[in-house]
């Protein structure tokens, strides 16, 4: 008998031909996250994935808090698994299954029986398999168990595959799909609260998400950018890896200052914020841009200024959290445990860069006709950032 | 590119000798101090002759140094030790409103366990009026807190005479000195300046950092923080930090073999760098005391027009340190609290950096820093 973790993924299973490769991505993902925990197995079996553990301690606890935050992942179920497909290996599973249930109960549990038998060959039907090791266990445990098919206390699940598994408990994973089995997008990350959260609801959706950062020595501080690191690596939980692309942006935030009307400054820095992200994504097969912004949250983020935005990005720019107030975005920072991170005070002390009196209602062609008294700098500072950018994979 | 830390009031680079001695310990003298056998033996003695040392260049007995784990315990102890300890005479405590966090929030925290607290103010230069500390001082008042030296603008407080009037008001009152930036800056006994307690950290005199000294007077009542196996009198159980208390032990010495070239140094450093500074840059300004009457190794400047945060920050592109606001303190939102105590407006605040000296600096680094300031202020002055 040996302990298992058995991994349900949902919404792949449905995708056909491709579920070979939905599935391998989830593998890999799954085998990565896990080597911090010990070293574990890892299969693919009939549309579950099997983790055994191969070390002798195991903090089951951590690994399911782990495999629960992976995208693509329904539910993870801890249990116990032998070899043997026989209906006494059942037996022998579902009583010391039971037997530790009935331990830590007080009084009596009301229990039933879920066979899945994706073993055709098992020569009893899943209902039968059910039924008999149902009445196995109330002979065992006599007046400890009492059946009760609609509202039980426990159900005991019974699978039969290439090996025969039960387990009573499934815990609710991330959902989603398995991370790079939707295309890349890159992600602007700023280090704030929600650029973190609209990148992590992107990849739930199995979308290989790279970060931009703009980092502008010295308004902003090396702190400062290990804080969007950090951030990255915590995204990084759910999907496996992430490539963070830093941006040296002090020269063209100066530029702007120097040659553009101020209360047109954040407007025109998004833009060109846009501009060296798609230049990035060009280089990295990325076929869309995420932004963290929501309706009216800052001046540069009324319609108007979202307008004035988007027009400078080429390709469709993703917004998850458009319509969200700061409370529920607040939530899921939570949830996903960004939150502590991005309110760490590192904040750039770039308001030198904001405008006392932002425009709140930009006119585009007005903007862009500020924008051109850059033009005679503007291409070779693009450049320099471009080519200036490091790398840091996480 | 090569380094230029002018940041020792933060921490010091620990010296040669002291690592070597810090390894050799580690390696060979590894015995719990309290071991019956050979090595536990040897590995006391380090503590002892440490402790004599210190003794020796405090005006104290070896019986009255305890080892702790730095400034910040020190000074908990200190004065939570006393507050517990006196209860039942008084519970009237006095401190100013300049100190490090360490004394600052130690004194909060028995504010709201119901202690009578008394914050003295400080004019522009960070002195107390010693008359109002006078007039305070009653039969109730168990503790005075007062730093030797500020670490933020380098005021040197006229100790000898506060803890004369102390004494001469109640001699029961126990008086508690940080002197986390004054130990190896400024020579002065604790008998001599009526001083009960008094705390030092090692990483400020170029020890490694987790170190650090209590001198209690021997007729100081304290209760212990930290109970345990009864180490060091069971003031301060746990067993020592035998490598790091020899670490300090050399950097001690390294210190109090040449204190009067160091101070001679840090003041020429000092007055050079600062002069320059503010005759050679315009829109600065000096805060705090006057160069002559300051701590030898510290400096807060004001430069107009530039956010200190960005300036230090501008300045670490070129391998210079400086600070903007204690280091210990940098990541609060209140870091200013000092200069803000101090009575600058926030324009001040904002714009000064502290340039702090050691024994590595030199005449020629700060030649160079000056430059690269020179060209740095122009450059962040022009977004204005």
């Amino acid at each position: 008998m040996k302990n298992v973790f058995l991994i349900k993924y949902g919404e792949l299973a449905i995708k056909g031909k491709n579920r070979p490769i939905f599935e391998n991505r989830l593998v890999k993902t799954v085998k990565k996250n896990l080597k911090v925990l010990g070293n574990f197995n890892v299969h693919k079996e009939q549309g579950r994935l099997i983790v055994e553990p191969n070390d002798e301690f195991v903090d089951k606890d951590a690994v399911i808090e782990m495999l629960t935050r992976i995208f693509g992942i329904i539910g993870v179920a801890y249990g116990t698994k032998e070899e043997e497909v026989t209906l006494e290996a059942v037996e022998r599973l579902a009583y010391s299954h039971m037997k530790n249930l009935c331990e830590d109960a007080n009084g009596q549990l009301t229990f039933k029986i879920e066979t899945k038998r994706a073993d055709k060959r098992f020569p009893l039907k899943s209902m039968e398999v059910s039924s008999t090791i149902g009445g196995y266990l109330l002979d065992e445990f006599g007046d400890k168990l009492k059946v009760d098919v609609h509202n039980p206390d426990v159900t005991l699940m019974v699978e039969i595959r290439n090996g025969t598994y039960v387990y009573s408990k499934t815990y609710k994973g991330s959902g989603g799909m398995p991370y790079g089995t939707n295309g890349k997008a890159t992600l602007l990350l700023s280090g704030g609260i929600d650029s973190p959260v609209a990148g992590w609801l992107i990849a739930k959706r199995g979308v290989e998400v790279d970060a931009v950062y703009f980092h502008s020595p010295p308004y902003t501080s090396e702190r400062a950018k290990d804080k969007v690191i950090e951030l990255a690596k915590k995204v990084a939980v759910y999907t496996g890896s992430m490539r963070v692309h830093i941006v040296p942006f002090t020269d063209i935030q100066m530029a702007i200052h120097e040659k553009c009307p101020h209360q047109q400054l954040t407007i025109i820095m998004r833009r060109l914020m846009m501009d060296v992200t798609e230049a990035i994504a060009d280089k990295n097969n990325s076929m869309a841009l995420i932004t963290g912004e929501s309706i009216g949250q800052v001046a540069s983020q009324t319609i108007h200024g979202l307008v004035a935005t988007d027009d400078a990005a080429k390709r469709p720019v993703f917004r998850p959290l458009i319509g969200m107030d700061k409370e529920e975005i607040i939530q899921i920072a939570k949830k996903i445990d960004t939150f502590e991170t991005s309110i760490l005070p590192y904040e750039d002390c770039c308001t030198i860069f904001v405008p006392k009196h932002p425009e709140t209602k930009p006119k585009l062609d007005r903007i862009i006709e500020s924008q051109s008294k850059l033009d005679d700098v503007i291409e070779q500072l693009l450049q320099e950032a471009i080519d200036n950018t490091e790398v840091v994979e996480v | 590119m090569a380094e230029i830390y002018l940041d020792n009031a933060a921490t010091t680079i620990p010296l040669p000798q002291v690592i070597d001695k810090m390894v050799n310990v580690l390696q060979n003298t590894y015995g719990n101090p309290s071991s019956l056998h050979k090595k536990g033996l040897e590995a006391e003695r380090i503590i002892k002759e440490s402790s004599e040392f210190f003794a020796k260049q405090l005006g104290c007995t070896k019986e009255e140094i305890i080892y702790t784990s730095g400034g910040t315990e020190s000074n908990n102890l200190a004065i939570l030790g006393v507050a517990s300890a006196y209860a039942r005479t008084g519970k009237k405590i006095i401190t100013t409103t300049i100190e490090h966090a360490s004394v600052k929030m130690a004194f909060k925290f028995l504010e709201q366990q119901g202690y009578e607290v008394h914050y003295l103010p400080v004019n522009k230069e960070g002195y107390i009026d010693i008359s109002e500390l006078e007039n305070l001082i009653d039969e109730q008042t168990i503790l005075v807190s007062i730093m030797f030296v500020n670490n933020e603008i380098g005021t040197i407080n006229d100790i000898y005479k506060i803890g004369n009037i102390i004494k001469q008001k109640n001699p029961k009152t126990v008086f508690h000195v940080d002197a986390i930036q004054s130990f190896g800056k400024i020579p002065f006994s604790v008998r001599q300046l009526k001083i009960d307690l008094l705390s030092i950290s090692g990483h400020k005199f170029y020890a490694p950092k987790g170190v650090g000294v209590l001198y209690k007077n021997k007729t100081v009542k304290l209760h212990s923080l930290v109970h345990g196996g009864g180490q060091q009198n069971a003031i301060r159980s746990g067993t020592e930090n035998v490598a790091g208390i020899a670490a300090m032990h050399e950097a001690a010495k390294a210190v109090f073999a040449n204190l009067s070239q160091d101070i001679e140094h840090y003041n020429e450093l000092k007055t050079y760098f600062a002069n320059k500074v503010l005759t050679e840059i315009e829109g600065t300004r000096l805060n705090g005391p006057a160069l002559e009457s300051s701590a030898p190794h510290i400096v807060n400047i004001a430069f107009s027009g530039v956010k200190a945060e960005v300036l230090l920050h501008a300045l670490e592109a070129y391998g210079i340190y400086v600070s903007s606001g204690s280091a210990c303190s940098s990541h609060k939102a209140d870091k200013q609290y000092i200069l803000g105590a101090l009575g600058y407006e926030n324009e001040d605040t904002d714009n000064a950096i502290r340039f702090s000296f050691g024994k590595q600096n030199t005449i020629a680094e700060l030649d160079e820093a000056i430059e690269v300031l020179k060209k740095q202020i122009v450059m962040l002055r022009r977004l204005k």
